[in-house]
């Protein structure tokens, strides 16, 4: 196989463990609560610039940000879920639609307010260079992250699994009219997979900002994105989201080596088109 | 008198991954009679209208409708022909009101909005939901959710018309009711097929029964006759039936 | 059904009397520009409410209709010279065919998925505007200035025939929107909205009813598209076919009332003359104060106004009685 061929692939399996982890997080908050979480993204951003400004006015090299990210961004997931998104469950759906649209643009406008819209990039830290294993180029910063990614992507699958609260997050997900029967609080379980959502996003944001530039709109694509991935793996499923990530991050690079880069998002969202088009429940109706 | 076939099912069967919820079902139903079917829940009734009104694509086997074979088809299209259907969980448009909800039904055959409205308020007064015309579907009792169910089936002009569980929560009072309203139905040239649990009801009103227990059918025959089946007391109705038809 | 009350009709022409005699008593060109937004706005909001708040296709993609109508006229005016009104019937056509084509695959799907289809289905037709050289990709098209009349849809001196034009357009499609309303169309919408298993069973072939739905939609978005063009005369994707254009026009006609037939008026008439102030007083800096705000209005109405000032008022009304 061609180098540049290897090299696309490794690339789209970095972005894709990426993705994977994203979605991860909007997956549960889906498959628990019914909701679109649009800005999801945007809690992407703010994991992002929590390491920022960790590492710019403290310091702290953004792998030791992760744990402040994943909790700042637990902490404001279950804030926006109790004060803003509880209110409108019982609503019509339209506005369930409407109103993580509102919390989107409020947060990543109230960024550009505070921390204007500048691009930034993180300074080399610990993690940096390439490696060069055979014909391609692996950004150390992009395989640390992908790898993180991946144990933090463990680490949720072995919590819902084994954990009784995870299993009760599960149950809900599954049936919440039974899970209410016995006697789970699904109120707090919202909550709490609400702000895991948040969370995970927020350590997703914490990675990528070891490579990526960070910006308040930087959550726009990676939110969409995510969509598609979710959908492709099935709502709710977290193994179908892990999964579809990946495929997505190959989706793209290959799209764009074999077409051409400029259209390589459209090429992901055509490839998410036609799978829902042929199966709507994604990947878990195969 | 010969009475022309209304629906003929033969060879029905239905899969799910592994489940037979069907399994070469044959019965027919003539013009005019009342046809209930009965069985354990999971016996496959519900499964089988979905096959017959389109819902559902049937492995295979047959399903002709006067002659036609409407095995398949879609369900606007099986309704266009003439089968109308209520559901097990009643659905009704909830932001219409009842009027509204009838006329729905009426536009099939009545393009035009005002004259489909008249069509559906002597409808209403037929199955006595005309005082109720202006409530809206989310106000309604289950009760009369499942007349308003009925009386939408009714406004399609259906030749046939399958009610499924139209009878499941109702009152003693209600229950007369809809009895009497299921034999204003057919007294107007219509044949029923009916899935109930309701058994004082399915005696009353049925010429035929059919039973379904696991997918297939195990028996078919007049009230009595059924009731008397010792394998039909084992699977589904217990020894109080044989009792009342000695 | 389709007669009014006198009171609706003297209520109507009275509104209507007001708004004609608007640009010639308030001459400022700033506030008739913001009225032009509020109808363009409006007929958006109208164009969505067919499919959305009637027939429950909830579309976050509308402003790939308007882009393709805004497209589909200027080029054919700029490449071959087509007469614009002839061209926003063009682009009517064009956004309408790939409704259908984007519509039929999409048929089974409802509420989010619907939804999140409906972003990615704008997002590729964005992406392949921004880099279609045929068409100026990311730069856009350009409209000549010369040759002002009306039958050029072209007018340089004054905004007045734009006020005009784009309140005539917003009649029609209240028009259509009113007739589809009270029709056998609109109660099959409304059965689809509620359940596609419903529908079915009373013989509406929801197929066929949902591409209604999205052709009607998508031809009166591209209309507006059209007008866009040759009132700004220069259309780019950034400008015609932002995701941020698509979610205003759902939360107008949510503001003002999804489903009901004047409520995306209402939507927006509150929402664009408040946006455009905020960011002429708030904006302008680019400090981004003034998308704060909206954002929270958006939140705000989400979970306290869900179903929008009409309704409200009607149950004000109801309660008056």
């Amino acid at each position: 196989m061609p180098d540049q061929l290897l090299q696309q692939i490794a690339d789209g399996l970095l972005i894709g463990l990426m993705y994977s982890l994203v979605a991860i997080g909007l997956t549960l908050i889906w498959g628990v609560m019914n909701i679109v979480n649009f800005a999801h993204g945007d809690f992407l951003m703010l994991g992002m610039f929590t390491s920022f400004w960790l590492f710019t006015l403290y310091g702290i090299d953004p792998i030791f940000s992760i744990p402040v990210s994943f909790l700042c961004m637990f902490a404001m997931g279950t804030l926006i879920y109790r004060f803003i998104v509880s209110k409108v469950m019982k609503g019509p759906m339209l506005a369930q639609l409407v109103v993580t649209f509102g919390v989107s643009i409020f947060i990543s406008n109230l960024a550009v307010y505070f921390w204007t819209p500048d691009f930034r990039l993180l300074p080399a830290t610990i993690l940096q260079g390439t490696w060069q294993i055979g014909g391609i180029n692996l950004s150390v910063p992009k395989v640390a992250a992908s790898f993180g990614s991946v144990i933090a992507s463990v680490c949720v699958f072995l919590f819902l699994k084994r954990t009784k609260t995870g299993k009760a997050i599960l149950a809900t997900e599954m049936d919440r009219d039974a899970a209410l029967l016995m006697g789970i609080n699904t109120e707090r379980i919202n909550s709490l997979s609400f702000g895991i959502g948040a969370a995970l996003v927020g350590v997703s944001g914490a990675f990528l900002s070891t490579y990526y530039y960070i910006y308040p709109q930087v959550g726009g694509l990676f939110g969409i994105i995510a969509f598609c991935v979710v959908a492709l793996g099935g709502f709710g499923s977290i193994e179908g989201a892990f999964i579809a990530g990946i495929l997505v991050g190959l989706a793209q690079t290959l799209g764009g080596f074999f077409f051409d880069p400029s259209y390589k998002y459209a090429i992901v969202f055509m490839i998410y088109l036609v799978t829902i088009w042929i199966k709507p429940q994604g990947l878990r109706g195969w | 008198m010969n009475k022309a076939i209304c629906l003929k099912v033969s060879g029905l069967s239905k899969r799910f991954g592994g489940l037979a919820a069907n399994n070469g079902i044959h019965f027919s139903v003539e013009e005019g009679e009342i046809v209930s079917i009965i069985g354990p829940n999971g016996a496959g009734k519900s499964t089988l209208f979905n096959c017959v009104t389109g819902f559902y694509k049937p492995d295979s086997g047959n399903v002709s409708f006067y002659g036609r074979d409407i095995t398949g088809m879609r369900p606007d299209k099986v309704c266009n022909l003439g089968i109308a259907r209520t559901f097990q969980i009643v659905e009704v448009i909830g932001e219409m009101t009842i009027l509204e909800n009838v006329t729905t039904g009426v536009l099939l055959r009545y393009h035009r909005l005002k004259p489909a409205m008249e069509k559906a308020c002597e409808i209403l007064a037929f199955t006595g939901l005309y005082e109720k015309k202006d409530f809206l579907g989310t106000e309604l009792t289950i009760a009369d959710k499942k007349r308003l169910e009925v009386s939408m089936a009714l406004a399609t002009q259906p030749r046939l018309l399958m009610l499924d569980e139209s009878m499941a929560g109702l009152t003693k009072v209600e229950l007369r009711e809809i009895i009497d309203l299921i034999r204003k139905i057919r007294d107007k040239g219509m044949t029923l097929i009916v899935v109930e649990h309701v058994m004082e009801a399915v005696m009353q009103i049925s010429d035929r029964v059919v039973v379904l227990n696991s997918g297939k059918k195990i028996m078919e025959g007049t009230p009595r006759e059924v009731c008397s089946n010792q394998e039909v007391i084992q699977a589904y109705l217990g020894d109080k039936y044989r009792a009342v038809f000695r | 059904m389709r007669n009014f009350t006198a009171q609706q009709i003297m209520t109507g022409l009275a509104i209507l009397l007001l708004l004609i005699f608007f640009p010639l008593v308030v001459r400022q060109s700033f506030s008739i520009h913001v009225m032009i937004l509020v109808f363009m706005f409006a007929m958006l909001g109208v164009a969505w409410n067919i499919m959305g708040g009637y027939a429950g296709m909830y579309s976050f993609g509308q402003a790939a209709f308007f882009g393709i109508g805004a497209y589909t006229s200027s080029y054919l005016s700029i490449a071959y010279g087509v007469n614009p009104w002839i061209g926003l019937v063009a682009g009517g056509c064009a956004a309408s065919l790939v409704a259908a084509a984007i519509g039929y695959p999409c048929s089974k799907l409802r509420g989010h998925y619907f939804a999140i289809a409906s972003i990615a289905f704008a997002e590729i037709v964005r992406i392949v505007f921004n880099n279609w050289k045929a068409v100026g990709a990311a730069e856009g098209l350009s409209l000549s200035m010369k040759n002002e009349s009306f039958a050029n849809f072209l007018f340089n001196t004054s905004k007045l025939p734009y006020y005009y034009i784009m309140l005539v357009f917003l009649l029609i499609s209240l028009a259509v929107s009113y007739f589809v309303a009270t029709s056998k169309m609109g109660y099959y919408f409304r059965a689809i909205k509620e359940s596609h298993q419903i529908a079915g069973s009373l013989g509406v072939d929801v197929v066929l009813y949902r591409l209604m739905a999205i052709m009607t939609s998508a031809f009166l978005s591209a209309m507006a598209g059209t007008f866009y063009a040759q009132y700004i005369l220069y259309i780019d994707p950034g400008s015609v076919m932002l995701l941020a254009t698509s979610i205003q026009i759902v939360l107008i006609a949510m503001l003002g009332g999804a489903g009901s037939i004047m409520g995306p008026v209402i939507g927006a008439a509150i929402l664009i003359p408040s946006s455009e102030y905020t960011r002429v007083t708030l904006g302008y800096k680019g400090t981004g104060m003034d998308m704060v705000i909206y954002g929270l209005l958006i939140t705000l109405i989400s979970m306290y106004y869900p179903e929008g000032v009409w309704k409200l008022l009607a149950r004000i009304g109801r309660k008056m009685k």
